[in-house]
């Protein structure tokens, strides 16, 4: 990884990385819950943070947003230092953390107006921006209702609507998702990714969903047992991982043999279900080619599928152990 | 921003909060009130006891609702305090400018404005049952400074047990002390009429009794300079002691950099 980069663009006051960790540490007591990792975010980057439960990436965060001083090694967000400069670095985050700290007793509005007016917002820039985000965040009509009525996807939504009011330029977003319907979280999604690519928002997000990681991040950093693991874009850290494989169920078992010779020109045969065959295709071929050389042979099978290799075969392979909770992977799978 | 506008803001919040929480504000409004109608229809006959300062004991016990108010509401503040920690709402607050500062005196600002409302409305429910104010008018915001700083003191004291457990369930916890601290003072007797040794010596290092006995001179005796000053003096220092201490356990509960 380029650690020098970001320092060096630092100290000589060019254009710098987001978010720069170096050897970062953070120790409670007995504990040492992030231990020494290195991360470089650049400016209007996506950067997924993914790890299971109690990895360090909540404690990564709360360092990151001067929240928690690190107990050793040292962090610069937008340029600033954390533990030096930690009221010029909350002036350029936003920060969403994982529970969404809200007051029950307070209507939306009444967040938007406290957090604005915190923020040192002048009124007509109040009531102008905290109405075009709860605009957009689609809580206009629920702007006057006390939180407490909320549903937990408009919970998330006010918080990532409350971390965004003072425009800031990194956003910091941990596990916006846990706990949603998937309506509610492909609207998050949506929402981040535009705030990515239109605002121009650098984004730090935890999760413990492979899935979250894999569509909104541009690269992702694996952590576990706070020590990061991996680190890429999806496809890279896939790659690493190694090509997809094919998986055929003959329709009728006489067949079977002839069915491993036809896969036989396509890759090397891996270990398959019971009563199924497969292979790792070699580069050059996809799930098309199979078909068509099976439909060419006169072969009839049951059941097609094509297992790309996951980010949580990315966690496997890296930690010796999967990530927890995770739904099985859903491969693409043709029945015949 | 300054502050005074962050504390205001703050306050508005913590004011805003108690106010739609119903069941506790019924709570702080009708138990004191209940508690001085009871208590001074049922012990009426103390007064005649020589040396009793006030004509009646409802007029003697007519500080006791300002009290109890003070106590319940500056309470409340502080478990309101520890359910911001056990949320995370004050992370969200130290992640704004903020200062440490405006965040502890906006949660007891907003206290000291619902306490306020109140108080009249004791001073309205004390009246309506006989009670009578020595001090005439310019006594009242008096009386209610008085009171508030009371419930500032508490308040404050409240914060440092919020912000060392980080949970509400922990001041509710102290709950029961403050109130024993409240009967083991002159809260029910004149210090100089309680027999009992024990309990007058501790009624006598109670600063609680000096609250009290400065609120009851307004209305028993009208405008007595001594244990007026004596009682701002209590309050002030009990303030000032509380909001040191809760001054350090805010900093060490908001690490922010």
């Amino acid at each position: 990884m380029p650690r020098s980069r970001g320092w060096i663009a630092h100290r000589y006051g060019c254009a710098v990385s987001a978010i720069v960790a170096e050897r970062l540490v953070r120790e409670f007591k007995a504990v040492r819950a992030v231990d020494g990792i290195d991360l470089e975010v650049a400016d209007g980057e996506i950067y997924g943070f993914l790890g299971p439960n109690g990895a360090g990436k909540s404690t990564t965060v709360h360092m990151l947003t001067t929240l928690m001083p690190p107990t050793g090694g040292r962090a610069v967000v937008g340029g600033f230092d954390v533990v030096k400069d930690g009221p010029k670095v909350r002036e350029l985050i936003g920060a969403a953390l994982q529970e969404a700290a809200l007051d029950p007793f307070l209507t939306g509005r009444d967040h938007v107006r406290l957090q604005a007016s915190l923020h040192g917002l002048s009124r007509a820039e109040r009531a102008s921006r905290g109405e075009e985000l709860l605009e957009r965040v689609g809580l206009s009509d629920a702007a006057d209702r006390k939180v407490r009525t909320y549903s937990g996807g408009m919970k998330r939504r006010l918080d990532l609507a409350l971390a965004l009011l003072h425009r800031p330029s990194i956003l910091f977003l941990d596990e916006p998702t846990t706990g949603l319907d998937p309506q509610s979280r492909n609207a998050l999604w949506v929402e981040v990714a535009r705030l990515a690519r239109e605002d121009d928002v650098t984004v730090f997000l935890t999760t413990q969903y492979l899935e979250e990681a894999d569509v909104l991040a541009d690269r992702v950093g694996i952590i576990d047992s706070g020590r990061i693991v991996a680190e890429g874009t999806p496809a890279e850290l896939k790659a690493e991982i190694g090509r997809p494989t094919v998986q055929v169920a003959p329709a009728d078992a006489d067949e079977r043999a002839a069915i491993v010779m036809t896969l036989d020109g396509f890759g090397s045969p891996v270990e398959a279900e019971p009563g199924r065959v497969a292979v790792r295709l070699d580069p050059g071929y996809d799930l098309a080619d199979v078909v068509r050389a099976l439909d060419a042979d006169s072969l009839k099978v049951a059941h097609l599928e094509l297992d790309e290799p996951s980010l949580d075969d990315v966690f496997l392979a890296k930690t010796g152990h999967r990530l927890e909770g995770q739904a099985a992977a859903q491969p693409e799978s043709v029945g015949a | 921003m300054s502050a005074t506008a962050q504390i205001a803001f703050l306050g508005r919040r913590a004011f805003l909060r108690s106010i739609r929480q119903p069941g506790q504000m019924a709570f702080a409004l009708v138990f004191p009130l209940f508690f001085l109608f009871v208590v001074s229809s049922g012990l009426d006959p103390v007064s005649s006891m020589p040396g009793f300062p006030a004509d009646s004991y409802v007029d003697f016990m007519f500080a006791i609702p300002f009290v109890h108010g003070a106590l319940f509401t500056a309470l409340n503040s502080a478990i309101e305090l520890g359910r911001d920690i056990d949320t995370g709402f004050l992370n969200r607050l130290a992640l704004t400018p903020a200062r440490g500062i405006a965040i502890m005196l906006g949660n007891l600002a907003g206290g000291v404005a619902l306490v306020l409302i109140q108080y009249c409305i004791y001073f309205v429910g004390g009246l309506l049952m006989g009670a009578h104010f020595e001090a005439g008018l310019l006594g009242v915001p008096v009386l209610f400074a008085l009171a508030a700083l009371g419930a500032v003191a508490i308040g404050a004291a409240g914060m440092t047990v919020a912000l060392r457990s980080g949970s509400p369930e922990a001041v509710q916890g102290i709950f029961p002390l403050f109130f024993v601290g409240l009967f083991l003072s002159s809260m029910n007797m004149p210090r100089n009429l309680i027999e009992n040794d024990w309990f007058q010596w501790i009624a006598t290092v109670n600063p609680v009794s000096y609250l009290i006995e400065g609120l009851r001179s307004l209305i028993v005796a009208g405008w007595d300079p001594g244990t007026l000053a004596i009682g701002f003096g209590v309050a002030l220092g009990s303030i000032a002691l509380a909001l040191s201490v809760s001054a350090r356990a805010f900093r060490a509960r908001m690490t922010r950099t």
